[in-house]
């Protein structure tokens, strides 16, 4: 079928249903998100009602998720599968450190995630659950310590005595 | 860690919380935005005024602890001294209108006191108490233990100010069928949800009426510091820290075995010896009183190399209830020991000190071993002692390293 508009005016037209469609797609995802995080965003407010003073500091887009040396610097946590299903899922209550100076196997993540879903309000992680666990057990595999350890890393300094 | 980087990233683990999970939708609305308390100066050591060779374990909730060198003063300094949080530290307190009140079952009525009240009313008592943290030392366990890894440094003696709880309870009035006495404190459950308390454990009544357990309400002569307990702490020297409850506004006495957050499930260890690994039932874990014998190396600093063939070494020495009894080192993993003198202590539950001059035979390198016996006859283990799913109790000697040029 032939067109009454020129060529020039249909693309615009169509260029602006696209747009329409895609801000239609975002309103939808965005209520989504906010459905699925009313609980948190409830707490969100909170909290944002007592940290209201805020002020500008030099994190930019890029520093956000940076990877610098193999580390993601916000949290500390080696780049590896699995990075950001653990970021956000598990950095958002607790902090990266409860992560990286725990070192056990998939059996106690496992258990420990319960614990949390439990006890700490943690919400269940579907698929997720498998994509953390392999992440924590591959870059934090748990160590041999035996009944007691070499002291290791010791900072040797002259001491006058 | 650097302390900047560390900086930033409490600031922006801070920022998740505020916007809940989502990343991706989180960082388009914190984009170039901090929190102004988490600026700048406001790092844990300002903000807390802690030396900065303490170790932050974990800025979510905050606990950092000190390294063994850190803790060289009698009575230790605020700068030196662990914090250890299970909920977060509570805003906006005001000691003029600050209350306690004493409830439960077994009190004879419900009493509500005001801290000045508490200071006018009752005497006033100074104590030195060893306080450590049932998870010190948790780092050595193998299989490890979840939570924080504590290494040596979540001990302190400090010297606390202020009124007999039994003083308290008895103006109260206790019944004959009081069994334990439970805390309450104001600090907020790290899920912000007012209705779950980050912690709210106690001790038995015999430890509640002890001269020693006080309701503090000055550290080392001053306010006790916000992240310790102000206005007012719960202090019960010798036995895991978490009984010596923060910020404290109610006292209950109760008929039973208090039951508040991490009675259960937490500050327990295994009634009877387990092997490492093991699972162990609830029913099967008991309550943990009393602390074990232990000791700190806390000069030299581990790692000196010296050019002498002598080095004067001093610590501390700790028994929970009791005292330390005996002090030895080795410098030959154990083989010999030899005695070196340890001072009473300032008042029952504070820590004893030692000093030593070791010799060394020839250059090399050594290790220092301490070991404290207490007035059982009860040593510290070379090795760690029996395994527990919380890896809780660890009073292995300490040990520093040593080079003789």
């Amino acid at each position: 079928m032939e067109s009454n508009f020129p060529t020039s005016l249909r693309i615009v037209i169509i260029r602006a249903m696209l747009k329409l469609a895609g801000l239609l797609l975002l309103i939808l995802i965005a209520g989504g998100v906010y459905l699925i995080r009313d609980i948190h965003l409830k707490n969100a407010a909170y909290e944002a009602s007592i940290a209201k003073t805020v002020v500008e500091d030099t994190f930019n887009e890029e520093e956000w998720d940076k990877i610098e040396n193999g580390i993601h610097v916000r949290t500390g946590l080696i780049d590896a599968e699995g990075l950001m299903t653990v970021v956000s899922n598990c950095t958002s209550c607790h902090s990266a450190k409860l992560i990286t100076q725990n070192r056990m196997s998939a059996e106690r993540w496992n258990e420990t995630i319960k614990w949390m879903q439990k006890t700490q309000g943690l919400w269940e992680l579907g698929g997720n659950q498998e994509i953390i666990v392999n992440y924590l057990v591959t870059n934090y595999p748990s160590k041999k310590k035996g009944r007691r350890m070499i002291l290791e890393n010791i900072e040797w300094y002259e001491l006058e005595n | 860690m650097k302390r900047k980087e560390f900086i930033k990233k409490a600031a922006l683990s801070s920022f998740a919380v505020l916007l809940g999970t989502d990343i991706v939708f989180g960082s388009k609305i914190l984009k170039g935005y901090t929190p102004i308390a988490l600026q700048g100066p406001d790092d844990p050591f300002t903000l807390f005024k802690k030396d900065k060779g303490m170790v932050v374990l974990n800025d979510k909730p905050w606990n950092i602890e000190a390294q063994a060198h850190l803790l060289n003063d009698d009575i230790t300094p605020n700068a030196s001294m662990f914090i250890r949080n299970n909920g977060l530290v509570p805003e906006g307190i005001d000691a003029n209108t600050w209350t306690l009140t004493i409830d439960g079952e077994s009190a004879a009525i419900q009493k509500t006191y005001t801290l000045a009240e508490l200071k006018s009313k009752f005497k006033h008592y100074t104590y030195q108490l060893a306080i450590e943290c049932g998870g010190n030392g948790r780092n050595e366990f193998d299989p490890p233990a979840k939570g924080n890894q504590w290494t040596v440094g979540a001990v302190h003696c400090a010297s606390w100010t202020g009124v007999r709880l039994k003083d308290i309870l008895e103006d109260v009035g206790i019944k004959s069928n009081a069994v334990y006495i439970g805390f309450h404190g104001v600090d907020k459950h790290l899920s912000r949800d007012p209705k779950k308390e980050p912690i709210s454990r106690g001790c038995p009544m015999a430890k509640a009426m002890q001269d020693e357990t006080l309701l503090a309400f000055k550290m080392n002569g001053k306010d006790i510091p916000l992240v310790h307990g102000f206005p007012l702490r719960l202090v019960a020297g010798g036995w895991p820290a978490s009984v010596s409850g923060k910020w404290v506004n109610r006292i209950s006495v109760r008929n039973k075995v208090h039951d508040g957050t991490k009675m259960e499930g937490a500050y327990k260890v295994p009634c009877n010896p387990v092997a490492p690994g093991e699972k162990v039932k609830e029913e099967d874990m008991c309550i943990i009183e009393s602390m074990p014998v232990k000791s700190l190396i806390t000069s030299p600093k581990t790692g000196a190399i010296i050019s002498g063939k002598s080095l004067k070494i001093r610590g501390h020495a700790w028994a929970g209830e009791l005292e330390v009894a005996k002090m030895e080192y080795s410098i030959d993993f154990g083989s010999t020991w030899t005695s070196c003198p340890i001072g009473k202590p300032a008042n029952r539950l504070a820590w004893q000190h030692f000093s030593a001059t070791v010799q060394f035979p020839k250059s090399g390198y050594y290790e220092i071993w301490a070991r404290a016996t207490d007035s059982r006859g009860l040593a510290q283990p070379m090795l760690l002692p029996g395994w527990n799913p919380k890896g809780y109790l660890n009073n292995a000697c300490h040990r520093i390293a040593i080079k003789v040029k």
